[in-house]
């Protein structure tokens, strides 16, 4: 148990050492540690080394789901399954990891519950209020995913693929779609109306600006992003305020 | 331009700006939270969650998968929020002008993010050899350097910008000459395009999303006009 939960704190900081070369290893290497001292003879025995070098390599995935290979692979390092298997388990395991998690939660989860946060804001809640419930539904999921992610890979082991075709995985991300799409409309012109303030006066206007700009950005999709090209648009408002 | 002011914003930014990906990634770092938290230590929540609320809709965009190259939210989160209520009255152009600090200092956070990486990758380089034995120390130093070093990063970028992007917006302001009105409605229609791509982005591809979408934005405009 309390092994168990050494390896949830230390997957919140998964992505600490995260770089261009071996992306997630050494991350993966910190959050196992703990597990692999359970190995015969603790941690100064040649066996928790090599295990832990193994770890330590290149590795992708989603942070949120590492714990899926972090539980899967300490079972099988724990269990004494072949350095040759693990090696091939490992790679096997990197894609998809990836791919569901970034579906699943950052263009699923996390733009969902920003969108809730701003339907409360755009019904008048306050920064209490807003915040809360932002940060509680968002991490309601983030971190039953990690838990649930470290129970299933500890318990399947080798096995845990077919622990991967969950519903959660598999239509979650669709569901979720959805239901961000609708949380969007509402969202949106609650926020809008609630920021624009003394703007109202020219809703027109900005309405019409609004739906030129999205499509501007949509046009410039892969050239220029949305942020930069609103950081550009506002300089030039700025510049031109204050030289006129 | 207050020490008191800044030590306390440098410190919050480098931790919101460590949670953006180190530790813990709870989205403390999204511009909802980070603006409202700055303006809160100035005491001004309210006006933080305004400026934060608008910098969200824009964030709306960022989708943080692994390698790609995206703007660090936390720290440029907390310099807009400050920027935006380092006046308290609140002058005409002042939402726009805390955007472009926000955007701003995002842009180089983003880049600052960038190098962090390429050091990491360095610092493991020069620990290949303790890497490879399976050293305990090493793997744990790696990471606790790494963090370390995104947090130093965060709080010396959100120092820096507030101190240089603060006192030109105080001025710009002072000089600003549209009215608040309009000031207002660019500032929310840029964030809203920006929005508004961001969710025909992400949903297009999802089975009748338009019409949910549709849906939503009829209940959604109907409580805007009822209220």
């Amino acid at each position: 148990m309390r092994v168990r939960a050494q390896v949830l704190l230390r997957l919140l900081a998964i992505q600490g050492a995260w770089n261009y070369e071996t992306l997630l290893g050494n991350g993966i290497g910190f959050c196992i540690e703990p597990a692999l001292s359970l190995l015969p003879g603790g941690v100064h025995t040649p066996r928790f080394k090599e295990a832990l070098a193994r770890q330590s390599r290149y590795f992708n995935a989603h942070p949120y789901l590492a714990g899926v290979a972090v539980g899967a692979l300490a079972r099988a390092e724990i269990d004494g399954e072949a350095p040759e298997r693990i090696e091939r388990f490992r790679t096997a395991l990197c894609g998809p990891l990836g791919s569901v998690g970034d579906r699943l939660v950052w263009a699923g989860w996390l733009p969902f519950c920003s969108l809730i946060g701003l339907v409360v804001f755009g019904l008048g809640g306050g920064p209490v209020a807003v915040l809360a419930i932002f940060l509680g539904l968002y991490n309601a999921g983030h971190l039953a995913l990690r838990a649930w992610g470290l129970q299933i890979g500890w318990t399947h082991g080798l096995r845990v693929a077919t622990a991967l075709a969950h519903p959660l995985l598999r239509r979650g991300p669709q569901a979720i779609g959805r239901a961000t799409a609708l949380a969007a409309g509402i969202a949106l012109p609650l926020a809008f109306g609630r920021v624009i303030g003394p703007g109202r006066y020219l809703l027109g206007g900005v309405v019409l600006a609004v739906v030129a700009g999205a499509l501007l950005v949509i046009r410039l999709e892969g050239r220029l992003e949305g942020w930069r090209l609103a950081l550009l648009a506002l300089l030039a408002f700025a510049l031109i305020s204050v030289a006129r | 331009m207050n020490p008191y002011d800044v030590l306390p914003l440098a410190m919050l930014g480098g931790l919101l700006g460590l949670d953006v990906v180190s530790f813990p990634q709870a989205m403390l770092s999204r511009p909802l939270v980070a603006a409202t938290l700055a303006a809160g230590l100035l005491g001004d929540p309210g006006a933080g969650l305004l400026i934060g609320a608008t910098l969200e809709l824009i964030a709306l965009e960022t989708l943080p998968f692994g390698a790609s190259r995206y703007p660090e939210w936390g720290s440029a989160a907390v310099v807009g929020g400050a920027v935006f209520v380092h006046d308290a009255a609140h002058p005409a152009g002042m939402m726009a002008l805390a955007m472009v600090a926000a955007l701003a200092t995002a842009m180089l956070s983003g880049w600052s993010m960038v190098k962090l990486r390429q050091l990491n990758a360095h610092w493991a380089a020069r620990h290949r050899s303790g890497l490879d034995a399976g050293a305990r120390g090493t793997v744990i130093g790696l990471q606790l350097r790494g963090m370390t070093a995104d947090f130093v990063r965060g709080a010396v970028l959100t120092a820096v910008a507030f101190a240089v992007l603060a006192p030109v917006a105080h001025a710009a302001a002072t000089v600003w000459t549209f009215d608040v009105r309009v000031s207002r409605g660019v500032a929310v229609a840029a964030a809203a395009s920006v929005a508004l791509a961001a969710a025909w982005k992400i949903l297009h591809t999802v089975p009748a999303a338009r019409w949910l979408f549709a849906g939503g934005l009829l209940a959604g405009s109907l409580a805007v006009v009822l209220r």
